[in-house]
């Protein structure tokens, strides 16, 4: 068995796995009851889907230039994914975008009504109590 | 490689495009929208992957960036938008 | 975001006492120098050759775009394990993989969607480079997604899919601290590698 021949059968493979993931994905996104569970669904699986794509690509080009980008690319896929989720889910989560009924138990809602009691006591309102600080 | 696993995978990545664009139509609220856009870009990148590998060359690599910051800006200047105007 | 992950990787030759100084007296400088050779090389690899000229351009676009988007410097440990570290990311790339196909599965399972929990844990360690790094690796996991950080109390707000018994939102809960001593293992500070060992002690 020569070395082309296993490279292809793994590209093969790769390309499957990842056209899968992509698909279980999509199934996700049209399933899931909120827009919480569905970034859930696709941001993160389709991560690994296009890892392991770019797999595929490296393994066929074979060459260090190629195979550098293509790390760029995922590094770059990896740093930005959980900040685009982060913010989104933020924004979802602020915004009552998660199924009503869905979530088991919610704590920070909890601790958001502990504060708003403790600054209710002092004088009401300030509502949202911490407005764009956190680190994004 | 035999083409049968390009016929699979073209399939597949499609009905996944096709999973975001019934997202994108559906919503019902404007992130909703935007999750489905980010994935339907993240398939595109993946199309475009296998089809560099389909005919065995690289141009694609710049397209593939282009459309990863797309997608990135894209989620965050929605996200963005819905926490400063508190509306869907 | 960018930086930390570059800084990182250099720890040991950034010493944190000279840093701070030097930071005082001449500017960051030896905490851009990680981030400013990091812009090179991807201008170097965008460009796909490494001649004289794609260096120096990528030299002066670094310097334009660090300048132009101005980034608070990341406050380094300057301890770095590299063993724990290969630890860290292999586990990492693990769970990654185990995890994505069990929400794939999840989404393909005909069966009515488990129910999802907000958590809250309170990390042990008060660095923000830790709390970060956890973050990223918590939001990479699939599964679990940062819904809300609170800086000040050193708090990670979770929203994790599937949780449907109080076992599984503990182990989430355990999950999540695993992360925290990992990374703190590879890249921590002394007290807050000591506060890990501690509380592990008592649990």
């Amino acid at each position: 068995m020569s070395f082309d021949l296993i490279a292809d059968i793994l590209t093969s493979v790769f390309l499957l796995l990842g056209a899968f993931l992509s698909l279980a994905a999509g199934v996700g996104l049209i399933r899931f009851p909120d827009a919480i569970a569905r970034m859930h669904a696709t941001t993160k699986p389709q991560i690994l889907g296009l890892t392991f794509i770019l797999a595929g690509i490296a393994l066929e080009e074979r060459q260090l230039s190629t195979t550098l980008v293509l790390m760029a690319l995922l590094a770059f896929q990896m740093m930005t994914a959980p900040i685009s989720a982060h913010m989104i889910g933020r924004a979802g989560y602020r915004n009552d975008v998660i199924a009503p009924g869905s979530l088991l138990v919610d704590e920070l809602k909890q601790s958001i009504d502990e504060v708003q009691q403790e600054l209710g006591r002092a004088e009401n309102e300030p509502k949202n109590e911490n407005d764009d600080g956190s680190p994004n | 490689m035999s083409d049968w696993v390009f016929i699979v995978v073209g399939l597949t990545l499609t009905a996944a495009a096709a999973t975001a664009l019934f997202r994108i139509i559906r919503g019902p609220s404007i992130l909703d929208r935007m999750i489905a856009s980010d994935m339907l870009l993240t398939t595109m990148i993946c199309a475009l992957g296998a089809e560099m590998i389909y005919n065995s060359h690289t141009r694609s690599l710049a397209a593939m960036f282009v459309l990863a910051g797309t997608a990135f800006l894209g989620s965050v200047v929605v996200a963005r938008y819905v926490s400063r105007n508190g509306r869907l | 975001m960018t930086r930390q992950k570059r800084d990182h990787a250099v720890g040991p030759r950034a010493e944190v006492p000279r840093q701070a100084t030097r930071r005082e007296v001449r500017g960051n400088l030896w905490t851009q120098l990680p981030l400013l050779l990091g812009l090179v090389l991807l201008w170097t690899v965008l460009w796909g050759q490494a001649t004289w000229i794609s260096v120096i351009t990528g030299f002066i676009v670094a310097i334009t775009v660090t300048r132009v988007f101005y980034l608070p410097p990341a406050e380094l440990s300057g301890r770095l394990n590299l063993w724990y570290l290969l630890v860290f990311l292999a586990h990492f790339f693990l769970d990654v993989a185990i995890a994505s196909f069990t929400v794939a599965f999840q989404a393909l399972n005909p069966r009515p969607i488990p129910a999802s929990s907000v958590i809250g844990i309170s990390l042990r360690t008060s660095s923000d480079l830790i709390m970060t790094l956890d973050a990223i690796a918590m939001s990479l996991v699939p599964g679990s997604l940062v819904v809300e950080a609170d800086r000040e109390r050193g708090i990670l707000y979770l929203h994790t899919f599937a949780t449907q018994t109080p076992e599984d939102i503990e182990a989430m809960r355990r999950k999540v601290l695993i992360v925290e001593a990992r990374i703190v293992r590879a890249i921590g500070s002394k007290s807050d590698l000591a506060r890990i060992h501690e509380s592990e002690a008592t649990s």
